[in-house]
């Protein structure tokens, strides 16, 4: 299959998503943030659809939504972003007005499905060359706070007191976020970021212990996840989107089992 | 010397008044038992010693200055603590987070940074939690890394509010007599906060009081007598003491166990932190 030059795009373009939105996801995850990141998705399709409308390429339009959004939430963070009602409200709004964009701007409808469902094979090299320069801000913009970010994840009231500037943090984290969210809605669309940047790492916390372990194993796993799911897609003709998530609800799952393998394997070692 | 010195110090939540024009000397070396009932202010005269609330209007003096946040000196175990039910963490990886959490940057652990957290948990008697993981572990056990998390740094002020909260009797006293001995030991001054006066009572040499806006802080028996209670719980409070026992009762109910049931909504700091 690697004789295409759009399957040979599709697969650069999802590792570079995959590796981002695994490592992204990660601290989304362990920050029990995971709706915030979903919400930050719903809100680009907004930004997306009315990128269009004024002639701008979606991929911006998603960008500049999702991050003035995750700044919003960041900077209202106890009032909001800890508030599923709020949120869910948010996010609905923001799919009406993508809807409203839309109806406005009729031509761009066959994009919709694109954009919320993602569409990976018609991912051209322009577009690589973008996903890589995003991928590397966004991770360098982690690895920036990632040390303030655990510790205020694992302990706020105590990292407040220890001079960590909580506001701060949670608002550049949700900025790193929301351009992490951008480059996954390119791949799998808007609808289901959660295949990339909550399954892998979810699934990696459970199975791992220690940071770097943990990182490895999320981003691992969503490549993996994205990269097979593309070959399974070429194979069977299913939408790439649907193989991705599925895989990545299977690796959830069969992660979800594995604890209790695991502590009688412990126990096991113990008693030896 | 007055490690902790509250001078005229007003504290304020909002519109309310939690502290009014109190004035204390706290001095090196004391163990004092902070008592009073919920939403006295308990925490938040903890919150204004590390320096996240001024007063506002008087002064707090820490080590004879303003209070400094992110203090060394100042180690702190707070009482609303985050549990993350998902998340493997090692006990040393959890400790490790917080050294030198607020810098920016990667997170990184050195060997030194490593023999003194082991260093550490050695001396409360936990070396060995430094590999499990924080999800398995007990309350007591839980408690024990936190007080091990405090003493790093080697801090000259120690704040432990509301340590006991979730411990079954015994691992209460465990968690007492390990505080007394390692505080003891290197002469660190103690605030420790709590519902239950008598466990503390052979350990304390002072109680801080706080009630009704006020605070009083003295011996035991200056501060707990039916008069200075019932100004501070703004109602009529009975002393009883029995079998080396002291009991505080308002209307032939012991005001410290009811208070005991409400721990869970104690909220008197002024913010609201999600609970998995």
């Amino acid at each position: 299959m690697f004789q295409y030059d759009f399957i040979q795009n599709a697969f650069a373009a999802a590792g570079i998503v995959a590796v981002v939105s695994g490592i992204v996801g990660y601290f989304l995850v362990m920050r029990g943030q995971t709706f915030a990141g979903h919400a930050l998705s719903h809100i680009g399709f907004a930004g997306a659809t009315g990128a269009g409308l004024i002639g701008l390429a979606p991929l911006w339009g998603l960008i500049g939504f999702t991050l003035a959004a995750g700044i919003a939430m960041g900077v209202l963070s106890e009032r909001i972003s800890n508030r599923d009602i709020a949120i869910g409200v948010v996010l609905s709004l923001a799919l009406g007005f993508g809807l409203l964009f839309l109806h406005y701007y009729t031509s761009f409808a066959t994009q919709a499905t694109a954009l919320l469902f993602g569409n990976v094979l018609a991912v051209d090299r322009a577009t690589i060359a973008t996903l890589a320069v995003l991928g590397v801000i966004t991770l360098v913009a982690l690895a920036a706070i990632m040390r303030p970010l655990i510790f205020a994840s694992l302990q706020p009231e105590l990292a407040e007191a220890k001079g960590v500037p909580l506001r701060l943090v949670s608002t550049a984290f949700l900025a790193v976020v929301a351009l992490a969210v951008s480059e996954c809605a390119q791949i799998v669309g808007v609808l289901l970021v959660f295949t990339l940047m909550v399954g892998p790492p979810a699934a990696a916390q459970r199975l791992t212990s220690g940071l770097w372990n943990g990182l490895a194993l999320a981003a691992t796993l969503a490549l993996g996840e994205a990269w097979l799911g593309i070959a399974a897609a070429y194979y069977t003709d299913w939408p790439v989107s649907f193989c991705i998530a599925a895989l990545s609800a299977l690796g959830y799952f069969a992660a979800l089992g594995a604890p209790a393998w695991r502590r009688s394997a412990e126990r096991a070692n113990q008693a030896a | 010397m007055t490690v902790v010195e509250l001078d005229h110090a007003t504290l304020t939540l909002g519109w309310r008044t939690v502290l009014a024009d109190a004035s204390l000397d706290i001095r090196a070396g004391e163990f004092i038992g902070v008592l009073g009932p919920n939403g006295a202010g308990k925490t938040t005269l903890m919150r204004a010693i590390l320096g996240l609330l001024p007063p506002s209007a008087g002064a707090i003096r820490v080590f004879g200055r303003a209070p400094q946040r992110g203090d060394p000196a100042i180690g702190y175990l707070p009482q609303v603590r985050t549990v993350l039910p998902d998340l493997r963490v090692r006990g040393l990886d959890f400790i490790g987070a917080s050294l030198n959490g607020q810098r920016w940057g990667l997170p990184s652990l050195t060997p030194r940074d490593r023999g003194m957290i082991e260093e550490t948990l050695d001396a409360v008697g936990a070396r060995d939690l430094a590999r499990r993981q924080l999800a398995d572990m007990s309350g007591g056990e839980r408690q024990r890394l936190l007080l091990a998390q405090a003493l790093i740094g080697q801090p000259k002020l120690l704040l432990l509010d509301e340590p006991l909260i979730s411990l079954d009797a015994r691992h209460q006293e465990v968690a007492i007599d390990v505080v007394r001995k390692t505080c003891r030991e290197r002469g660190i001054t103690v605030l420790f906060s709590a519902h239950e006066l008598n466990q503390l009572l052979g350990t304390l040499d002072r109680v801080l009081y706080l009630g009704n806006g006020r605070a009083v802080l003295g011996t035991v028996d200056e501060v707990i007598a039916a008069p200075v209670l019932s100004r501070l719980y703004g109602t009529e409070i009975e002393v009883v003491r029995a079998a080396g026992h002291i009991f505080v009762m308002s209307r032939g109910r012991d005001v410290e166990t009811s208070a005991h049931q409400h721990d869970h909504h104690h909220g008197d700091h002024g913010h609201e932190y999600h609970h998995h």
